[in-house]
């Protein structure tokens, strides 16, 4: 039960950091973007290219800071894979759903979404491979934190928390700190009228995927940490992330973070009834609860 | 000789399997403007429906009815109908992408059930020993595979007839409408959650209908007949036809699927042996980019959209009328 309390909860880390940017997303450009999840497949790769790049170059990075497997390295390809990840999702924006969105309506950009996600998740398979990968061949071994009931934890798992943690936190600080912040929450809140107290829109928009692409990127990363990479990591997550930013409600990044959570937990408990062949099968379950109870999510306001 | 005809018959074949399914996504997108991200949680539904249904009685599963074709068809059908139903009536009152993420969650809700209830579904292993329709009378395997093409032709002609006739009426009308305006539509007395909530499931039931054919011609199925693929498939045959003209629906399916089957053939033959592995994804990236150019380039499909060049008319002075008064 605790166990499966304390895996929901880092699983569910990773699912809020990657629904921050989706309900963004979604709030201020209207649109349900399939190609979201991507992101956290394009960050995940980018820093497996970037920490043997630097561990190549600077071979000291590369000695594992104990207890963690993570080295120096690695979390200087965190930092590169946050940034080319939201990079690529400017250049995406700009490329594609930018020119669709101009003379296009909203379910157009679904669609397009759609279609960019077969690209990139096939292209990264192309790349990389549909093999496994792993950051770091050294085993990482799991500290037992009680005997009875059996609870293992590894410190890995609690680094991906509380990292997890500081960067919704730093978010959350800009968010409520700064006049950048207000300006963002003034777009998400009516995106006409914070156009009218002079705010630059598009610049905003650019804002939203890179951050939005960071932080999923930064989830690609955490995952990847504690688990096996493979090109299917995004469309893993698609429904999950897409789970969360619905029980939180669409444009609530708070509720995003919080359904996240309760996502991960959610599917983390299934596995003591169901088998976990069927853990896939929960944010879906969620979904549907939350549409017929509250369809607007903990803390969404529009629904229609 | 034979050997080719056969080839042609079972390309035809699958063809007209999936132009059944491209019709019933075109009542929901092309007419209604619903996106529905899970074609194949329907498609699958009504083809492990007939599949349980229909087959043989099997000691490992609860299913195998052995029940006359035509019924556990029928049962596919509902089956898909019902899970719209299902969906739709929980998502279609919403803003629109609530249906795109919901119809997506139940295609993979639905693979991770048939991958994992073995009493079911036969999980992993799939389900076989299907009793084709007319195989016993007919006998000869390629005569069979002549009668199968007709059946699909007989049934891709009974929904295309009777969604040509569905949309020309005035109910037709009355979709288009609420795809272009809602609230006039309200204005004027409609309900339009009830009538896409019609339109979805009566959509998705057409997929059913794909699905139980398809079924019903392998006698064979797995999850991986389930597998994400076939709606992104489905969705390039409708766009690259064209949404709202169930011709340019037909077109696109047959055009797609000649593709699709030729750039496989190609790859095979041409592709270095260490690239084989690899020729799926080519294969989904050019399903993707097909449907990202023609989302940019030609959004309006091969066979456009017609609407009556009366209609058309009063539309552009209506228009004028309007900027005229303000």
């Amino acid at each position: 039960m605790i166990q499966a309390l304390l895996d929901g909860i880092l699983t569910g880390a990773i699912i809020s950091l990657g629904a921050i940017g989706l309900t963004m997303v979604m709030h201020i450009l209207r649109f349900a973007n399939f190609a979201y999840a991507e992101t956290l497949a394009i960050g995940a790769y980018v820093a497996l290219v970037a920490d043997r790049l630097f561990s190549a170059l600077v071979p000291v990075f590369d000695a594992a800071l104990a207890p963690l497997t993570l080295s120096v390295s690695l979390l200087l390809a965190l930092v590169v894979a946050m940034a080319v990840a939201g990079a690529s999702a400017v250049v995406i924006d700009r490329l594609i759903f930018a020119r669709i969105r101009a003379r296009a309506d909203a379910l157009s950009m679904v669609f397009a979404s759609f279609g960019v996600a077969l690209i990139l998740r096939n292209v990264i398979s192309l790349i990389f491979g549909h093999h496994p990968q792993l950051y770091s061949q050294d085993i990482a071994m799991a500290r037992v934190l009680s005997l009875d009931p059996l609870i293992l934890i590894k410190p890995d798992q609690v680094f991906v928390l509380m990292a997890a943690l500081v960067l919704m936190a730093a978010f959350h600080l800009v968010l409520t700190r700064t006049t950048f912040g207000y300006a963002l929450r003034a777009v998400a809140e009516n995106p006409a009228l914070a156009q009218v107290s002079g705010v630059n829109l598009k610049r905003m928009i650019v804002a939203v995927w890179l951050i939005g692409g960071g932080l999923s990127a930064a989830a690609g990363v955490f995952y990847t940490l504690t688990n096996q990479l493979t090109p299917m990591l995004g469309h893993t997550f698609l429904l999950p992330v897409f789970a969360a930013t619905i029980v939180g409600g669409i444009g609530s990044v708070y509720g995003a973070v919080l359904g996240g959570f309760i996502v991960g937990i959610a599917s983390g408990l299934s596995l003591m009834v169901l088998p976990s062949g069927y853990t896939p099968a929960m944010p879906f379950l969620l979904i549907l609860a939350v549409l017929l109870i509250r369809p607007q999510g903990l803390f969404g306001e529009d629904v229609r | 000789m034979i050997g080719l005809i056969s080839y042609l018959a079972f390309f035809a074949t699958m063809a007209g399997i999936l132009a059944i399914a491209v019709l019933g996504l075109n009542l929901q997108w092309g007419y209604t403007g619903l996106f529905n991200g899970g074609v194949v949680a329907f498609f699958g539904a009504g083809a492990y429906g007939t599949m349980i249904l229909g087959a043989r009685p099997d000691p490992m599963l609860l299913g195998g009815f052995d029940l006359p074709w035509i019924v556990a068809f029928a049962g596919g059908i509902l089956l898909a109908g019902l899970v719209a139903w299902v969906v739709g009536a929980l998502t279609l009152r919403l803003r629109h992408d609530y249906l795109a993420i919901a119809t997506f969650g139940v295609a993979v809700a639905l693979e991770s059930v048939v991958r994992n209830a073995q009493w079911l579904t036969g999980g992993a292993r799939g389900m076989r020993g299907f009793p084709r329709p007319f195989e016993a009378a007919v006998g000869d395997t390629f005569l069979y595979g002549l009668v199968f093409l007709a059946l699909v032709m007989f049934v891709l002609a009974l929904v295309y007839v009777g969604l040509q006739r569905l949309v020309s009426a005035p109910y037709g009308r009355l979709l288009r409408a609420i795809r272009e305006d809602e609230e006039a539509a309200r204005s004027l007395g409609k309900n339009p959650a009830r009538l896409r909530l019609q339109a979805f499931v009566i959509g998705s039931m057409i997929m059913g209908a794909s699905g139980g054919l398809y079924v019903s011609y392998t006698a064979f199925i797995s999850p991986q007949d389930m597998a994400p693929i076939l709606t992104f498939q489905i969705w390039a045959m409708l766009i690259v036809g064209g949404a709202g003209n169930n011709r340019g629906a037909l077109l696109g399916a047959f055009l797609i699927w000649a593709v699709w089957t030729a750039s496989g053939f190609a790859l095979a033959r041409l592709a270095p042996t260490d690239w084989q592995l690899y020729s799926g994804s080519i294969q989904y990236i050019l399903i993707g980019a097909v449907i990202v150019a023609m989302l940019l380039w030609r959004p309006q499909g091969l066979l456009p959209e017609r609407l009556s060049i009366r209609h058309t008319e009063t539309a552009a002075s209506a228009r004028t009328t309007s900027k005229g008064v303000t």
